[in-house]
């Protein structure tokens, strides 16, 4: 059995470990190398992927919960969801969330995710007290903010690549109710988008839909979404099983004209203007989710996330040249997500800085990346960074330039003999 | 009342079951042999919905020890879930008749013994329900597995019938046929990922089917599908296949 990750590409051999116990991870530490821990498989490109595979999802008990402080302690393999399911009921919720959560809290750990709130709580690694990793000799080593203080900045956002994560004790934050009083506007160009953001910005989730095929004045209208937790009472929340993908698409479903049409059927349902909605957690935080299997919709090929960040002195002009190359080159996006973040923290390969990000979805085809390379080269233009978690092509020569703190990163590596032992695909090409 | 008894606790499906119904409010009995081993994934369930766990020492294959066992619990179940499963090695089994005996008397006798014992209280009490895992390797014989698969289909005769018994009283009984599950008794197995289930998928399954009395639960629900087509082959042309 192959693993793939959640972009379907690449397709590659490798060969998977499973565990019952520590004693077993450390056998599998010290008889490989080569290896990368695999969560849910919801990272796009190939930073799971490996010729050695660490599966880590069936480690997923729930270890205690302290009633008092909020804190809750489990294991690496258990999921955003588990804990959504147990908690959100008795009024709890996640500090920090993806805008999946079928994400293992140890992908969620390596990633350093971030959410609609990044601006005001900024990264995963902010609601994490402490977390416990086999590294490569077998040792497990508790990291905090003040303790292992350089493996718990190189393993948040560090792609697995420091060593196994085994669980983590991470703060949950109270709610008191499970909907989401929503704020939808909808703007006409790229200039009235920033201005929305700022302007809600005080509100501490916000996201922008874009509309990415939009040409000329256009360019830049989006829907942007913000809102905060209700204050009714009321806790019920029922995960959503809602239909699923049932088999891969033929790729050629997937095309410029469905992509149009689905934008602007997107955008046009929306009313004019400022409204409001309330809307349940599923639909503000997952709305994907509720899509079992939304990967195939691109066909056997695969497809990527590309997401980049930059500054915000140049996201207005970057974005403007980005948005403008995509529009022109014709290859439309399903999805191509805005948002404003806050500042950067102190981890050595976290994605966030302060400025504006944009996803966007793509089908592996021909001629795609080598539309990415020259958006490549406009990222570091404008003094951007590339997201690993999405990322399966980007060359060495671009990542680095958007890193500053990489070669802590790698001298960290060096020094405690990961380099071996802990890779993926995507680190040997980023060399990393 | 709100425990439900879950017999063979340390199998992949169980542990899911568990999950499940602790979820939707349910007290949990987990029974098994060495059940202090699941101490950790006891605790996993109160963490995660602050319900009852108890842990209940049982060994299936001891027959004689099943009527304590019974009278020993003090808070009756409203339900038991049985997902004692030893699929054992057939060609051992084949020339070692003490693995057939380990293969039929996990699968077909010992949950038997149990379940008589259950069945007599349940029906007294005319309420309650027994979910029995069988397998849809109990529908037709064939030569990898037919140990296992003559065990299963006699308890899926032996369930048949007992729901038939017990359907004045109000008890229900269901009969459920997994095809392919994803777990350690078939780790390593080459498994077609679509005709493939995970513990947690059958697992909602049950909830579902459970609550919805129904009397047999073939999941995945093509399975159903796959099993009459199997049925259906003629005798003379099955015996010369592989499957």
């Amino acid at each position: 059995m192959s693993l793939m990750s959640w972009g379907l590409y690449p397709k590659k051999d490798n060969q998977v470990f499973k565990f019952k116990n520590y004693q077993e991870i450390k056998e599998i530490i010290q008889n490989n190398n080569s290896l990368i821990s695999y969560g849910n498989g919801r990272s796009y490109g190939d930073s799971a992927l490996s010729k050695n595979i660490v599966s880590v999802k069936s480690h997923d008990y729930f270890i205690d919960f302290d009633e008092v402080n909020g804190i809750l302690h489990l294991a690496s393999g258990a999921m955003l969801s588990d804990v959504l399911n147990s908690f959100v009921p008795r009024g709890w919720f996640l500090k920090i969330t993806a805008g999946t959560k079928l994400i293992t809290v140890g992908g969620a750990i390596a990633s350093d995710i971030h959410g609609k709130n990044h601006h005001i709580e900024g990264c995963f690694s902010e609601c994490i007290k402490e977390f416990n990793i086999m590294v490569e000799n077998g040792d497990i080593l508790t990291c905090s903010k003040d303790k292992n203080i350089e493996l718990f900045r190189a393993t948040c956002g560090g792609m697995g690549l420091t060593g196994v994560i085994l669980d983590a004790k991470i703060y949950l934050k109270k709610i008191n109710s499970s909907t989401i009083l929503q704020t939808t506007i909808k703007t006409k160009n790229l200039k009235e988008t920033f201005d929305a953001f700022e302007e809600y910005s005080y509100l501490p989730y916000s996201v922008a839909w874009i509309d990415c095929l939009a040409k000329g004045k256009d360019i830049g209208k989006c829907l942007l979404m913000a809102g905060d937790f209700k204050n009714d009472g009321k806790l019920d929340y029922k995960s959503k099983n809602g239909l699923s993908i049932p088999f891969t698409f033929p790729s050629f479903a997937l095309n410029n004209w469905s992509v149009r049409a689905f934008n602007w059927l997107y955008y046009a349902k929306s009313p004019q203007g400022i409204s409001k909605q309330s809307v349940g957690i599923d639909t503000f935080f997952y709305p994907l989710d509720a899509i079992g299997h939304w990967n195939r919709i691109y066909g056997n090929g695969g497809f990527t996330q590309y997401q980049f960040i930059l500054p915000k002195e140049t996201s207005y002009k970057g974005l403007e040249e980005i948005l403008q190359t995509i529009s022109d080159s014709g290859k439309g996006s399903f999805l191509a997500v805005l948002k404003l973040y806050g500042k950067a923290n102190e981890n050595y390969l976290s994605f966030p800085i302060e400025g504006y990000s944009l996803a966007l979805d793509f089908k592996i085809e021909d001629g795609l990346f080598n539309l990415l390379d020259i958006l490549d080269k406009i990222v570091v233009k404008y003094k951007g960074r590339i997201y690993l978690t999405k990322d399966v092509r980007v060359s060495k020569d671009i990542f680095e330039q958007g890193y500053p703190q990489i070669d802590k990163f790698r001298e960290f590596r060096e020094k405690n003999n990961m380099v071996e032992k802990f890779s993926s695909f995507q680190s040997k090409r980023v060399g990393i | 009342m709100s425990y439900i008894l879950i017999v063979g606790a340390k199998s992949d499906i169980a542990k899911a079951v568990a999950r499940e119904y602790s979820k939707n409010g349910y007290d949990i009995y987990l029974a098994g042999r060495k059940i202090n081993e699941l101490e950790d994934f006891a605790n996993d369930i109160r963490v995660r919905g602050v319900r009852n766990v108890k842990l209940l020492e049982l060994d299936i294959t001891n027959f004689s020890s099943h009527e304590e066992f019974y009278n020993n619990i003090e808070e009756k179940p409203l339900g038991v879930i049985s997902a004692v499963g030893y699929l054992g090695e057939q060609k051992l089994a084949e020339k070692d008749f003490s693995e057939t005996l380990n293969i039929i008397n996990a699968n077909y006798t010992g949950v038997i013994s149990l379940f008589n014992i259950i069945a007599d209280d349940f029906e007294d009490r005319k309420n309650g329900f027994m979910v029995g895992i069988s397998s849809v390797a109990g529908e037709r014989g064939r030569k990898s597995n037919y140990m296992y698969g003559s065990a299963k289909a006699g308890l899926t005769a032996y369930l048949s019938g007992l729901r038939n018994r017990l359907y004045e009283s109000q008890v229900h009984v269901m009969t459920v046929k997994p095809g392919f599950v994803a777990t350690k008794m078939t780790e390593g197995m080459d498994l077609p990922e679509k005709l493939t289930a995970s513990p947690k998928d059958v697992a909602e399954d049950i909830f579902e089917s459970q609550q919805k009395r129904k009397s047999i639960l073939y999941t995945k629900w093509i399975w159903q599908y796959i099993m009459m087509i199997i049925k259906l082959i003629p005798e003379w042309q099955f015996r010369k296949m592989s499957i």
